[in-house]
């Protein structure tokens, strides 16, 4: 079967376009989520939507699973390969279409870079808003299929409150446009539907994407705490007030040193906690906000406040931030990020939690969050090379994401369910709520060939772990059931 | 009186069972919407009686409430908190309920410039038609845990389901907020909202009616200072009831034709050529249309398709003219095996949104 669906690709695709051997494969082998790894049957890397077409139409008939993938930087190994499918890169489609610097849009092909859309619309005074940590490499695309966000969503919204238009393929290669050039479309909404589906329902081959006017001003107000508490309140405070910053992020004292030690960012070593508080707009507006920001933060007990006095000092202040992953890469082997969201009013709570789950497990947690919108990113540090240690490092993650159910909140924020969070789906959703999500995906793909097993769990993988207890790492490299 | 929500699966079971349709209601303030229900003398569900404000907390930016309750009780809550339903819903009647709300997912003036009602959504508790009670989404702002049944429910039109709790992002109350108002041409305006959107300017609103142009500024006080400057025009006293008059529709110009059509197109899109009166929202992607049965249907359509966006006869004489912008066939075909998933016996609002499904 191998030999002839090469064959039958062969025929319309370039040679360097179907790899199959193994060593060719094997850079495909996993996405960000390294710790799961699986070799494709084929690795395809069409450029045109005609190919994509022909390649669905092929895997269609001989019943062939089908991955999609990007630029391979998702976190929840939604692009993990199946052994006995197509892996299909959309990489190569990387074209923007085109630029409508009226009406505010760009159409753009799947395989383009989030930053490069900011970059080919700048001369415009335009950007694309959602800026997930990776964008300078993950693309639209996978984008697209995660909804994801970034540290602007609270004010700007996720990938789904900026996108207009999408054409997708169908897993029989029938073409259908969701979403339109107006600000809505007639019947369902389908391209909400898409946004965040993981590659489960279509194959995206366009997007078209809504620009932002750049805004005059941006300034950052960093405030140091000495009590995590005293930073959730000041989070909540700056909200009450009537206030959506632009960005707010919050970082434990352990990721501080982890980041200051390597960025050199000036951020206080004796906090507790640091917020990092942006407003942006309007030079008059900016200059008001930021004069409230700073009184709330002060009101809320901040030890030490500073306020970025020009550009240099408002991207050193993010740089931390931003090289918070790169600095638990350095402090330990190996790291794994967790992504639960909850209320806000549940931010100091949960932090202890997780502090008490990290002496019960041995292993240290970082935390660096989107506090205003309560989204959690805790970093476990563990060493892959330690017999255990990676079980025991899902086991502590999987326990986080209780807890975020618990507060009320989400196992997954931005970062999608993949492979990875499967088992927490269990807890997340009853029996009938899963049942309709495998209904929607029979909807539009019966023969569930797109991205086979990830994002809802079967009914049968659910029973075996049996209700409220989820046994950790035992059942993570069974080989997931198709549905 | 259905008070509960097993009161609301038992009449839907009831209804499944016998395969008798349901026409799903709230306080009737949006029925004109739509199509009729396929059936002539379907059962009513009246879930008005399930109401009420669930859960709401400020700090979080969140309410939740049941699908019953009144559209000013919830607005009135977030009032005493400084905070707003941001896409500013058309009540179309004192009752109006949230459910109808996001069932029609209809938005009102702030839309270009806030987000739709859809984009507020963040979780949805509902009935499916086998009488299931699921929940999707949250109550939190970012959620990619499953497919987004929450927005799919939105603009809907109840044939998906029977929604029981809504839970929406609110955002605070602008500080300031002025109305100017200066005359040009509808081309000339057309190309103003244009020419501001690329600005980032605390721009809220705006309408184009008959040579006029109108905007609304929303935000802090220094920056709509700055921007009144900057754009020029008349402040208005009364900009409060005009922006009120457009998302009600009591506005003289929503009476001066027997049929309103909604044109949802592509902004940029020069005046379009069609007889009546026309007034102008959404930054120039909203062309309402006031005109009586002498224009035909095809004539319209045809127009909003070649502005690539879609017609929706919003009121009037229904005749035999189906409400929405008709689907192409793969699309139908998608929708039709949607509404088969979540209600296979058909019996919730069918032929409220096509008569196909």
């Amino acid at each position: 079967m191998l030999t002839e669906l090469i064959h039958e690709l062969r025929a319309f695709l370039p040679p360097d376009a179907v790899l199959y051997e193994a060593e060719d494969v094997k850079p495909y082998e996993c996405d960000g989520l390294s710790a799961y790894r699986r070799t494709a049957m084929i690795v395809v890397l069409p450029q045109t939507e005609e190919e994509i077409i022909k390649i669905l139409q092929l895997c269609h008939s001989t019943k062939t699973p089908v991955v999609a993938r990007g630029a391979g930087t998702g976190l929840s190994g939604g692009a993990l390969p199946h052994h006995q499918g197509v892996l299909l890169s959309l990489a190569r489609l990387k074209n923007v279409l085109e630029i409508d610097p009226v009406t505010r849009t760009a159409r753009v092909q799947p395989g383009v870079r989030n930053l490069a859309i900011s970059e080919a619309v700048a001369s415009y005074g335009l950007y694309y808003a959602p800026d997930p940590s990776s964008q300078i490499a993950c693309t639209i695309g996978g984008n697209v299929a995660e909804n994801s966000g970034g540290v602007h969503c609270l004010k700007y919204g996720l990938t789904v409150h900026n996108i207009l238009k999408l054409r997708v393929l169908m897993i029989d290669g029938q073409v259908i446009e969701m979403g339109s050039d107006a600000l809505d479309s007639p019947g369902y909404d389908l391209l909400a539907l898409m946004t965040g589906s993981e590659g489960m329902l279509g194959i995206v081959t366009e997007v078209t994407v809504k620009l932002i006017p750049k805004p005059d001003k941006a300034q950052l107000v960093m405030a140091a705490f000495d009590d995590v508490q005293k930073a959730a309140d000041a989070v909540a405070n700056v909200i009450s007030a009537g206030i959506i910053p632009a960005g707010m992020e919050m970082m434990d004292k352990i990721t501080i040193h982890a980041v200051e030690d390597f960025i050199h960012a000036g951020y206080d070593l004796d906090a507790a906690a640091i917020l990092l508080c942006e407003a942006d707009g309007m030079t008059e507006e900016v200059a008001e906000e930021i004069q409230k920001i700073s009184t709330i933060m002060r009101e809320s007990g901040a030890v030490k406040i500073s306020i970025s006095q020009n550009e240099a000092d408002r991207l050193r202040f993010w740089a931390g931030r931003k090289a918070a992953f790169p600095a638990a890469g350095r402090v330990s082997p190996d790291y794994y990020c967790m992504d639960g969201t909850i209320p806000r009013k549940h931010l100091a709570r949960v932090l202890r939690g997780i502090e008490t789950l990290s002496v019960e497990y041995g292993l240290r947690c970082m935390n660096v969050f989107h506090a205003g919108d309560g989204n959690l990113h805790p970093l476990i540090l563990y060493d892959a090379n330690q017999p255990g240690e990676l079980e025991k490092t899902e086991a502590f993650g999987a326990r986080i994401l209780e807890m975020c159910i618990e507060a009320g909140g989400t196992i997954t924020g931005e970062h999608g369910v993949g492979i990875e969070k499967l088992d927490q789906m269990c807890l997340q959703f009853k029996p009938a709520e899963r049942d309709l999500f495998h209904a929607i995906k029979a909807a539009f793909d019966p023969d569930g060939l797109l991205n086979p097993g990830k994002a809802i769990p079967t009914l049968h993988r659910c029973a075996e772990l049996g209700g409220m207890h989820v046994h950790r790492g035992e059942t993570k490299f069974a080989t997931i059931p198709r549905f | 009186m259905l008070n509960t929500a097993e009161d609301l699966i038992h009449k839907i079971n009831t209804a499944a069972e016998s395969k008798r349709p349901l026409s799903i209601q709230g306080s009737n303030s949006k029925l004109f919407y739509g199509n009729q229900i396929a059936e002539r003398a379907p059962d009513i569900l009246d879930v008005s009686n399930y109401s009420g404000i669930v859960n709401y907390e400020p700090s979080e930016l969140v309410i939740t409430a049941k699908a019953g309750t009144r559209l000013t009780d919830l607005e009135t809550a977030l009032q005493t908190h400084q905070q707003m339903l941001a896409f500013e819903p058309p009540h179309f009647g004192e009752n109006a309920t949230l459910g109808g709300c996001i069932a029609t997912g209809l938005s009102g003036p702030r839309r270009a410039y806030a987000g739709a009602a859809r984009d507020f959504v963040l979780g949805v508790r509902i009935l499916d038609g086998r009488g299931n009670d699921l929940h999707f989404g949250g109550q939190v702002m970012k959620n990619v845990a499953g497919y987004d049944v929450s927005r799919l429910m939105t603009g809907a039109m109840g044939t998906l389901g029977v929604l029981l709790e809504v839970s929406l992002k609110v955002l605070p109350l602008p500080t300031m907020e002025i109305t100017l108002c200066m005359s040009m041409k509808e081309v000339e305006a057309i190309g103003k909202m244009h020419q501001w959107a690329s600005k980032p300017l605390p721009i809220s609103a705006t309408c184009f009616y008959e040579n006029h142009l109108f905007v609304r500024l929303s935000g802090a006080e220094s920056a709509v200072h700055a921007t009144r400057t900057q754009l020029g025009g008349e402040e208005i006293d009364q900009g409060k009831t005009f922006w009120q008059s457009i998302r009600e529709h009591t506005h003289a110009f929503f009476r001066s034709g027997t049929r309103l059509w909604r044109l949802s197109i592509k902004s940029s899109t020069p005046p379009l050529p069609l007889p009546g009166q026309q007034l102008i929202e959404w930054g120039g992607a909203l062309r309402w249309l006031a005109t009586d049965e002498s224009v035909d249907e095809t004539t319209i359509r045809s127009q909003a398709e070649a502005a690539k966006g879609h017609a929706t006869f919003f009121k009037g004489n229904k005749t035999s003219i189906q409400a929405f912008h008709p689907l192409p066939p793969a699309m139908m075909g998608l929708h039709k095996r949607l509404k088969q998933k979540f209600d296979p016996a058909g019996i919730l609002n069918p032929g409220k949104m096509y008569p196909e499904y």
